[in-house]
């Protein structure tokens, strides 16, 4: 289901099924936080992302009225559908397409191993406790981040009266 | 095959499937009683009595209403957008039920020893359950948001957009009374929350959250509802509704059984908020008299009594304009709820709980 959310979030010509595409990839991955014993991220991501980021995203696109994408129009004069981009492009896909493939089958067995070692620390508990004590200076540095973003938001937003 | 039938005719299942029945008709036949409630009570306080002629004491009303919903002609503009058209009422409500599926409303119990071992009242035993009810309750957003675009006209999308703005910004202080009480009671699973509350203080006053150390409590409580009522687009926060009595708003454009089932989301969020504040910081099913078995009377009890008061907060207040709504939600409760969690978090390392 993330595969395939992904998947249409590219695919889909109109953009707010893009965006419902990726609300269903997120729900997705949500279920996969859960089957690999992690309950509280996978509600967490539901919360967060899905819940208020992809609403955000949703209000742009709808304020903007971003249009439909008209396929024959960018077969015509859209500046990436040259012959060399094109041709390089394709390439690079290639290329990425092997490399995931060679990655993925150099992964050792699937399943099973990872369950019993993350059930202990999942708990929220145990996540808080992880997260105050070794990862402070990440978890600061996200603060610090997120109130920069805010007073920048305002700041563009603000109403140029003075 | 003969196995799964075997384990479907045990006790057991049998039970779960009724209680997933009983929560669902339950649900759908309490946001029914609502209807009926809502005008009777609005009826009385403005001095005159509501719908009397339709069955005893106008009882049957709203399968009168529902009976005139189905009948109606399902409309759909020609430029709507179809398929959002026709999902965004179907995402409101579904998500509506979702969110009541982790409450339990009574303790465990054997249904008079038909079980070996007891089994707890809900549709789903989660471990995170309060956070489950939250997220469902950001998805239902997404119905109003859709129906808005979908009705392809400016009024409904500016509706639409306006009452899902609400509802995130009340999220937040919602969110952050939830995680007061998780702070009281150390879990986040409905059940150990609930139990967290038996007992009395002083053997008279009952140890619900609401009345841990007071006034926070208190304070937890109240931002919680008004959190609450403000998510559920009820009572004085129901500005994009009542747009729509005057101007136009996400459903407009909706008809017949769409538009009752936009309405069945709202009284089911309605109800699933007084349940999951009732277990909250109520005490949920712990009442004096009745012996435990009974516990889902008092459930029921305190749930109703919450209803009521949401009911006499949307004909007795004025409704709140929408920048000053706005202003409430972001400039008064949040800071008000960040502080009270901070005093909570004090209290709880003070008292070693």
């Amino acid at each position: 289901m993330a595969v395939l959310g992904s998947l249409f979030v590219i695919v889909q010509r109109n953009p707010i099924y893009s965006v419902l595409a990726l609300i269903g990839a997120f729900f997705g991955l949500s279920g996969l936080y859960v089957l690999l014993e992690a309950p509280f991220v996978a509600v967490v991501q539901i919360i967060i992302y899905a819940g208020a980021i992809m609403v955000l995203f949703l209000f742009v696109v709808m304020l903007l009225n971003v249009p439909r994408e008209d396929a024959a129009e960018w077969d015509r004069a859209h500046p990436l559908y040259r012959p060399w981009p094109m041709r390089i492009g394709a390439l690079l896909a290639l290329v990425t397409i092997a490399q995931l493939g060679w990655a993925l089958s150099r992964t050792p067995g699937i399943g099973g191993g990872v369950g019993e070692q993350t059930a202990g620390i999942s708990d929220v508990g145990a996540l808080g406790r992880v997260l105050f004590t070794d990862y402070m200076f990440a978890f600061e540095l996200t603060s610090i981040l997120i109130i920069v973003s805010m007073v920048g938001a305002v700041i563009l937003a603000r109403r140029q009266s003075e | 095959m003969g196995d799964m039938i075997d384990f479907m005719l045990r006790p057991e299942t049998l039970v779960y499937a009724g209680i997933v029945g009983a929560v669902f008709m339950g649900l759908q036949i309490g946001a029914a009683v609502m209807v009926y409630a809502e005008r009777k009570v609005a009826a009385y306080m403005q001095q005159r009595m509501g719908p009397t002629l339709v069955g005893p004491a106008g009882l049957f009303q709203p399968i009168a209403d529902i009976v005139k919903l189905i009948f109606k002609e399902d409309l759909k503009p020609k430029a709507a957008d179809s398929a959002l058209f026709f999902a965004a009422p179907i995402i409101s409500v579904a998500a509506a039920y979702i969110a009541f599926a982790p409450v339990p409303f009574g303790p465990a119990s054997t249904f008079f020893g038909l079980l070996d071992e007891p089994m707890p009242l809900l549709v789903a035993d989660i471990n995170v359950a309060v956070l489950v009810v939250f997220a469902v309750a950001s998805m239902g957003v997404y119905g109003i948001v859709l129906a808005g675009w979908a009705s392809n006209s400016k009024y409904s999308l500016l509706g639409g957009l306006r009452s899902t703005a609400q509802m995130i910004s009340y999220e937040l202080s919602f969110g952050i009374a939830l995680a007061t009480v998780i702070l009281l009671a150390n879990s986040m699973s409905f059940r150990a929350i609930v139990n967290n509350q038996a007992g009395y203080f002083f053997d008279f006053i009952p140890r619900w959250h609401v009345f841990w150390m007071f006034p926070l409590g208190f304070i937890a409580f109240g931002i919680f509802t008004i959190a609450g009522i403000a998510e559920t687009n009820r009572a004085p926060f129901d500005f994009p509704e009542a747009e729509q009595e005057l101007v136009a708003g996400y459903h407009t454009e909706y008809s017949s059984m769409a538009f009752a089932m936009f309405f069945l989301a709202e009284y089911i969020n309605m109800i699933t908020v007084s349940a999951v504040a009732t277990n909250l910081f109520l005490g949920g099913w712990h009442g004096p008299f009745l012996p435990p078995e009974y516990g889902f009377v008092w459930f029921l009890a305190k749930v109703a009594v919450l209803l009521f008061c949401y009911l006499w907060l949307r004909w007795t207040v004025p409704r709140f304009r929408y920048d000053r709504l706005m202003a409430f939600g972001w400039k008064v409760l949040l800071p008000a709820a960040t502080v009270n969690l901070i005093a909570v978090a004090a209290g709880v390392l003070y008292f070693g709980l």
